[in-house]
Parts: structure tokens; C-alpha cells; sequence
């Protein structure tokens, strides 16, 4: 208990001080995180609505177990295969970006991807199967189409954000393979967590667990209004 | 010149043929009746119509154009349907009926959108959620958003079954409206003979995928040609 309310208070004077460490690992966090999640979105929600507006995709008895398989994906062993794509040896060692934040974005991305796709997949094949036809009877464009099937899946489509920001914002062992964990550098909340209970600073690594909780329920509340607003009219 | 001709057209999945129809013509602002069993293809035939779906063989000639694989977006935007189970989208009334429009780039005003909800007993639920409607309101929703976009062809698949007779009475009174006011010609396919005699210019039968007969609905009912189209009207059963 002493130690939680320690954490309590070390995590409201960190915040008060503005102490430039902590702003910095929030900023980074914030960053890497919060790019890895819109490059998830950009390629993962086409592809979720196009392969869930296609129930009859050749390969799809492969390609979903795939899919379903990855949004599974341990971050760690995603960190080690961007490790080794990154690496020197590896295929993409020529761009330099081990232990930087974009091999971190890169890392997230990955697994944020198939979750994306997984559930936008689900939430598009869960609205009614006679939309597509309605919309192409009203006049609708393919485009047209999977943008208001989108639209109508909204919920779901914000629950695969939802779900994909959780599980990035709050993995360790990709970001800490790929990044390094390296001071002013690649240091994300996650990764400082680890290193203050490693060295037995338990009040400061509750207190930086407590700002990650923060960050996290400001953007899925933001998220569920967003999600609110848009359903308000159903 | 007809609003449809269709020559040998046929729609077939895998060995099994939907719709075989050798001839048939729909002329320009009548409204036809295509009446017929459950599976009979009526639902078929109207996609096809609607370009929803391209049959296996055969001419489907709109307006006097040929019509191929890939239809011209202005040709598929001149035909809509209304299907038995329409399917409303998560927004309010209103914004149901701008829907189409807004598809077409076109910002119908508050007066227009006002105009159809009126005609169709509809103006105190402009604001509410369409997916709150009883059958009959969400049924009456369908037909403003699909009239609302002037097409020249209007395909109604079973508009008002199940719908009770306060409903069916608004939705005939509109079908006869358009169809007199603005000339639009109507494909109606029905199971309710006695509503394709309401309505009807002509009517046809339709079994097996095959349009056995179409006439001119009075004589469609009172001597008609095929001895299934007699039986059909006595109420016998046909397949």
C-alpha cells in the first residue's frame, strides 16, 4: 500500500515539476505509438473492409486464419524479427533504423496491422449483407460502397482502433528489442517502466504505469466519444 | 421507345438457370407487374434491371442502349430499386433521403426533403433514427429515398408485404402518382395479384425463371392466353 501511494504521489509530482525526462518519454511514446497506429489504420482498414466486403475471396480460407493468427502476434517475437530485418546482417540493415523510433513504428505497426484488418474485417461482414446491394441500387460506386459500409460498421471500425492502440501503447518487448531502450532516444514509457523496477525504483515505475493508464484512458475516451457521436444517430 | 428490352436473356449459377427469359419488353411509363411463386426469379429479374447483376447470356437493351458488363454509372443511376427489406442506414430520416443525392454530388434543399416526407405521411420523423421504424415507416422511408433521386425506372421488389393496409394504401397511392405525375416507368414485382390488378398497366407470369405470359392486366385476369396464367389467377398452385 505505502508503495502505491508513494507511486500516487511520485506520479503527481512528476506531472507538476514537468520533469523534461518523463516529457520526453511521454512524447516519444506518444509519437511512436500514435504513428504505428495511423499507419495500422491507413493499410489495415482498406484492407479489413475490402477482404469483408469479399466473402467469396479466393485464398480466404487461408488468408483469415492468417489474419486471426496475427492479431495474436507475441510483440516480443515481432521485435525480434524486425531486430533481425534490421539488424546488419538483415535484409533492411542498410537503413539504419535499429534502435531508432522508426524501427519502433515499424515494430507496432506490425502488430497493429492484423488487428486492424482482423476486427474492420469482422465489423464490415456484421452489418447487414444486403447493404452492398442497397447502396448499388441507389447508385452507389464500389468506392462509394465501402465507404458507407465502413461508415455503417462504425463501431466496430472504432473498436478495432480501439483494441490496436491498446495493444500497442502498451507493449514492452517489441519497442524494447527494436529501440534499445536508449536515454533521449528511443526510451518509451513501457521500456523506462522496466528499467525502474529493474533497479528497484518500484514508486517511480508504478508512477510511470499510472501516466501510461493516464495517456490510455484519455485516448479511449476520446476514441469512445468519437464513437458515440458518430452512432448518435442510430 | 421501351424503358427495357431484354432478348434471350438468361442468369444461371453453376447448372441451374434463375432466369431464362426469351422476350420481354417494358415500355416507357407504364407500369408492368411481374407476378409469380416463390422462386420464380421475380427478385432476379429485377437485379438484373437494376444492373445489379449481369446476365449469363443474352441483351439487356435500357433505353434503346445496349447494356454490357460494366454499365455506365449515369445509366445505373437512372434506375433504382426498393426492395422488400429495404435497409435503412444508421442516421435519421432525413438524411436517409439525402443519401442517394449525396452520392451524386447534389445537396437536395430542407423543402424537397420536406416534400417527400409529407407525401409519405413521414414529416414528424424527419429527425428520428431510421433503424427505430416499424416495417411500414422504414418501407415509406425506402420508396422517398429511392423517388426522391427522379429515376426514370423504378424497380419495386414486394414493397408492401407484410405492411398492414393503412401502409399499403400510402404506398400504392404514390406508386400510381409518380407513375401518372412524372412518367416514371415501374417494374413491380408482387405475390399480391389483386395489388397488380390495383396498379398494373400489364402484367406477367413468371415461373421457373421463364416469363410464361404478359398482357394487358385485364385481360391478364379475366382471358389470359396460357392455362397456367388462368390457373395462377384462380389461386391454384403453379410451379
Amino acid at each position: 500500500m505505502d508503495t502505491l501511494a508513494e507511486a500516487l504521489v511520485n506520479a503527481l509530482k512528476l506531472l507538476r515539476d514537468m520533469d523534461p525526462a518523463l516529457l520526453e518519454t511521454v512524447g516519444l511514446t506518444l509519437q511512436v505509438t500514435g504513428a504505428a497506429l495511423v499507419i495500422a489504420l491507413i493499410i489495415g482498414i482498406p484492407t479489413g473492409a475490402a477482404i469483408g466486403l469479399s466473402p467469396g475471396v479466393r485464398g480466404a480460407g487461408f488468408l483469415i486464419p492468417l489474419i486471426y493468427t496475427g492479431m495474436g502476434l507475441p510483440p516480443v517475437a515481432v521485435g525480434l524479427f524486425v531486430y533481425l530485418l534490421l539488424s546488419n546482417q538483415g535484409p533492411l540493415g542498410g537503413l539504419d533504423w535499429l534502435f531508432t523510433p522508426t524501427g519502433m513504428v515499424l515494430a507496432q505497426t506490425i502488430i497493429a496491422f492484423p488487428l486492424v484488418v482482423g476486427l474492420t474485417m469482422a465489423a464490415v461482414r456484421g452489418v447487414d449483407a444486403q447493404l452492398p446491394v442497397q447502396l448499388r441500387a441507389l447508385g452507389a460506386t464500389r468506392r462509394q460502397t465501402a465507404l458507407t459500409t465502413l461508415v455503417e460498421a462504425r463501431m466496430g471500425v472504432t473498436a478495432a482502433v480501439v483494441a490496436a492502440f491498446g495493444s500497442i501503447i502498451s507493449e514492452v518487448g517489441a519497442v524494447m528489442l527494436v529501440g534499445g531502450n536508449i536515454e533521449g532516444r528511443t526510451r518509451v514509457l513501457t521500456t523506462a517502466i522496466v528499467l525502474e523496477t529493474r533497479k528497484g525504483n518500484f514508486a517511480l515505475a508504478l508512477a510511470l504505469g499510472l501516466i501510461l493508464l493516464a495517456l490510455a484512458f484519455v485516448a479511449n475516451f476520446a476514441f469512445y466519444r468519437l464513437q458515440v457521436r458518430r452512432g448518435g444517430g442510430s | 421507345m421501351n424503358t427495357y428490352t431484354l432478348a434471350g436473356v438468361r442468369h444461371c449459377y453453376e447448372d441451374r438457370c434463375v432466369v431464362a427469359v426469351e422476350e420481354m419488353e417494358v415500355k416507357e411509363g407504364e407500369i408492368l407487374a411481374i407476378v409469380g411463386p416463390s422462386g420464380a426469379g421475380k427478385s432476379t429479374l429485377l437485379r438484373l434491371l437494376n444492373f445489379l447483376e449481369h446476365p449469363t447470356n443474352g441483351r439487356i437493351i435500357h433505353e434503346g442502349l445496349p447494356v454490357g458488363a460494366e454499365v455506365p454509372l449515369e445509366v445505373r443511376r437512372r434506375v433504382t430499386t426498393v426492395f422488400q427489406h429495404p435497409v435503412l442506414l444508421r442516421r435519421s430520416v432525413s438524411s436517409n433521403l439525402r443519401f442517394g443525392l449525396k452520392l451524386r454530388g447534389e445537396r437536395p434543399s430542407e423543402t424537397e426533403i420536406q416534400t417527400w416526407l409529407d407525401a409519405l405521411g413521414l414529416a414528424d420523423l424527419s429527425d428520428a433514427p431510421a433503424r427505430t421504424l416499424s416495417a411500414g415507416e422504414a418501407q415509406r422511408v425506402a420508396l422517398a429515398r429511392a423517388l426522391i433521386l427522379g429515376p426514370s425506372a423504378l424497380l419495386l421488389d414486394e414493397p408492401t408485404a407484410n405492411l398492414d393496409p393503412y401502409n399499403v394504401g400510402l404506398i400504392e397511392d404514390m406508386i400510381r402518382r409518380i407513375n401518372t405525375e412524372q412518367t416514371t416507368t415501374i417494374v413491380l414485382v408482387t405475390h399480391n395479384i389483386f395489388q397488380a390488378r390495383r396498379l398494373a398497366d400489364r402484367t406477367g407470369l413468371m415461373i421457373g425463371g421463364e416469363l410464361i405470359e404478359v398482357a394487358a392486366t385485364e385481360k391478364f385476369f379475366s382471358s389470359p392466353d396460357d392455362h397456367r396464367t388462368a390457373a395462377f389467377v384462380r389461386g391454384d398452385l403453379v410451379y
